[in-house]
């Protein structure tokens, strides 16, 4: 009984915690089918839900709705899951699984890779992939998940990998298995967590990679749904109701994928300290 | 990948690994990591050395760069004000966010460890801003939530506060970037748990045997050995808030009267409103200078202060 009072405090205290850090999400849900007079209120339900700010925001321009928005967005998507695991798997292998020269230097240079502020590559970048007549294209923001991408996810892996008995490899080995082969049949069917956190993370930083959308897309057929908000608020007139009902579907996705795959989200970030 | 299959070794041979690399893993090992090898050169070491030179030059983009040796930097340091106020507000944010975070995220982690009831979903609660919060989404709704007719003020006066545009003052515009990057403490949160979870339960009990205090306990055992983690933390969140952008892009636009003027944003309009390319690659360099400072400054400090439970003190 004495630890009673305590404990019952501490689920009140978390309670009303996370009412708090969740309450500007509850809000906003409310808040996408309110009318402008009534957003200043920190009342969730609106007294009448205006489903017009759904309608009328989804048909963005006379040109442009939000489903080319989200379509480009999601295709732009599906090559980055794609290269992320491929690529992350490839040199994850290499480096967890085959002996190879200046690998631990190699290795160490990957680790120091991923405190590089990403500003002081930029500037060359752009000027690279400008020569090359690439800018306005979803190249310079497909192409660096295919070689390369982002290091993190190369370390979560070979962190995986190296969990993995070797006694396996040894197996294929002699069965005849070739280096490439103990890859493809012994080590892929067993990283597939492993990689599955990284298509999730993968999807959902590169949703949120706005920096870069900024910098490489220009012409609104090809905007991606955040482009498309930021373009909605440089409006005179801001439509605040259309653009917090827009601006909610653009979180829809990850949000689902986040409670599809929660499991390997809290595994991911507590084994390599990945950052959501 | 037919060379890949010539790294296989014959049947039975393959028990003794071989002290030395062979030629074959070499190539093996060099075809996989070749991805990543290719970016590296490609997208990081070329850049780097290219703006490195580039910081030296005069480049608006259109035309060739031509050398001007270190007027750039001269520029920066003596007559550009909105470097130093870039800096000023830089530092600012980063010295208020990395503390705050790492102080949220260990008493929540803390309460949370206590094999609360549905801690699940507290977690997940506390996790699901850190999902969404750099998102332009976020962004969009914090400049609503923060604006004259926000419904923050709402809040403030059933406390019987005035009201005011917290976007649009440049006293507090800053402050409102601040809580949203604060609020997005749950990633953090979730490293510590774990960190937590780590800690065998047998050190504390003994330390009841001794009796210690709850207070002892914390500072003699939870602390020391949480400390790589908090490491780890530190290092990566100081240097993720000196590159903060969206936020400052979209909330506030580096106003009002540059008082949310980041570092990144200020780059990014050197290098790509101005088209000062040069001008912009001295403002990179900068912060790359900055960044490593503060790391190196870190990782000697922690000589001091982060506990290896196999080495003792390092």
């Amino acid at each position: 009984m004495r630890n009673l009072y305590p404990r019952i405090g501490n689920q009140l205290l978390m309670m009303l915690f996370s009412f708090i850090m969740l309450y500007p999400v509850f809000w906003w849900i409310g808040a996408s089918l309110k009318t402008i007079p009534e957003m200043s209120l920190p009342t969730i339900w609106p007294s009448e839900p205006i489903w017009a700010n759904y309608t009328e925001g989804w048909q963005f321009s006379e040109k442009y709705t939000f489903a080319q928005f989200f379509k480009n967005n999601l295709v732009m998507e599906f090559f980055n899951v794609i290269g992320g695991i491929i690529c992350s798997s490839l040199v994850a292998f290499g480096f967890a699984r085959v002996k190879f020269k200046f690998q631990n230097v190699l290795f160490a240079v990957l680790l120091v890779t991923m405190m590089l502020p990403l500003q002081v590559t930029i500037v060359p970048q752009y000027i690279l992939y400008n020569t090359f007549g690439f800018i306005d294209s979803y190249v310079p923001l497909i192409l660096p998940h295919f070689i390369g991408g982002n290091a993190f996810f190369i370390f979560l892996v070979v962190q995986f990998i190296r969990g993995i008995p070797r006694d396996l490899d040894e197996a294929a080995k002699i069965d005849g298995a070739s280096v490439f082969g103990i890859y493809y049949r012994v080590i892929l069917p067993l990283i597939k967590p492993a990689l599955v956190t990284v298509a999730i993370f993968t999807f959902i930083w590169s949703w949120d990679d706005f920096f870069a959308q900024v910098l490489y897309l220009s012409s609104v057929e090809k905007f991606t749904v955040g482009l498309a908000l930021r373009m909605f608020i440089d409006q005179f007139d801001i439509q605040w109701g259309q653009l917090l009902a827009m601006s909610l579907l653009s979180i829809v996705p990850s949000t689902i994928i986040f409670f599809l795959a929660q499991k390997h989200f809290v595994e991911g970030i507590a084994t390599t300290g990945l950052k959501g | 990948m037919a060379d890949i299959t010539a790294a296989s070794k014959p049947p039975g041979r393959g028990f003794f690994r071989r002290k030395k690399t062979s030629d074959e893993n070499n190539l093996a090992g060099y075809l996989f990591i070749s991805p990543w090898l290719l970016g590296f050169l490609l997208l990081t070491v070329w850049p780097v050395t290219q703006s490195f030179y580039l910081s030296f030059t005069d480049y608006p983009l259109i035309a060739d760069p031509t050398w001007i040796g270190g007027a750039n930097y001269d520029r920066i340091f003596t007559s550009d004000k909105t470097f130093i106020q870039s800096l000023k507000v830089t530092f600012t944010f980063v010295l208020i966010v990395v503390p705050l975070k790492l102080a949220f995220s260990l008493i929540v982690a803390m309460l949370l460890n206590r094999q609360m009831k549905g801690m699940s979903i507290y977690r997940t609660a506390i996790y699901f801003p850190s999902l969404i919060g750099a998102s332009v989404a976020v962004s969009v709704l914090w400049r609503n939530m923060f604006g004259v007719d926000g419904y923050i003020n709402g809040v403030l006066q059933w406390f019987g506060i005035q009201g005011m545009g917290w976007i649009s003052h440049p006293d507090t515009a800053l402050g409102t970037l601040i809580t949203l990057d604060t609020w997005q403490f749950g990633s953090t949160m979730v490293i510590f748990l774990a960190g937590l979870k780590q800690i065998p339960n047998e050190m504390y009990e003994a330390a009841s045997v001794d009796g210690a205090s709850k207070i002892r306990k914390f500072f003699s055992i939870t602390l020391p050995m949480l400390s790589p983690v908090m490491f780890f933390n530190l290092v990566l969140e100081i240097i993720q808030s000196f590159q903060m952008f969206t936020a400052a892009f979209v909330i506030t636009q580096g106003g009002p009267v540059d008082s949310t003027y980041m570092y990144a944003y200020f780059l990014y309009e050197k290098a790509f409103r101005h088209f000062q390319m040069g001008y912009a690659s001295a403002l990179a360099w900068i912060l790359l200078v900055i960044v490593a400072i503060l790391t190196a400054i870190n990782f000697l400090a922690s000589r001091y202060w982060v506990f290896y439970e196999s080495g003792g003190k390092k």
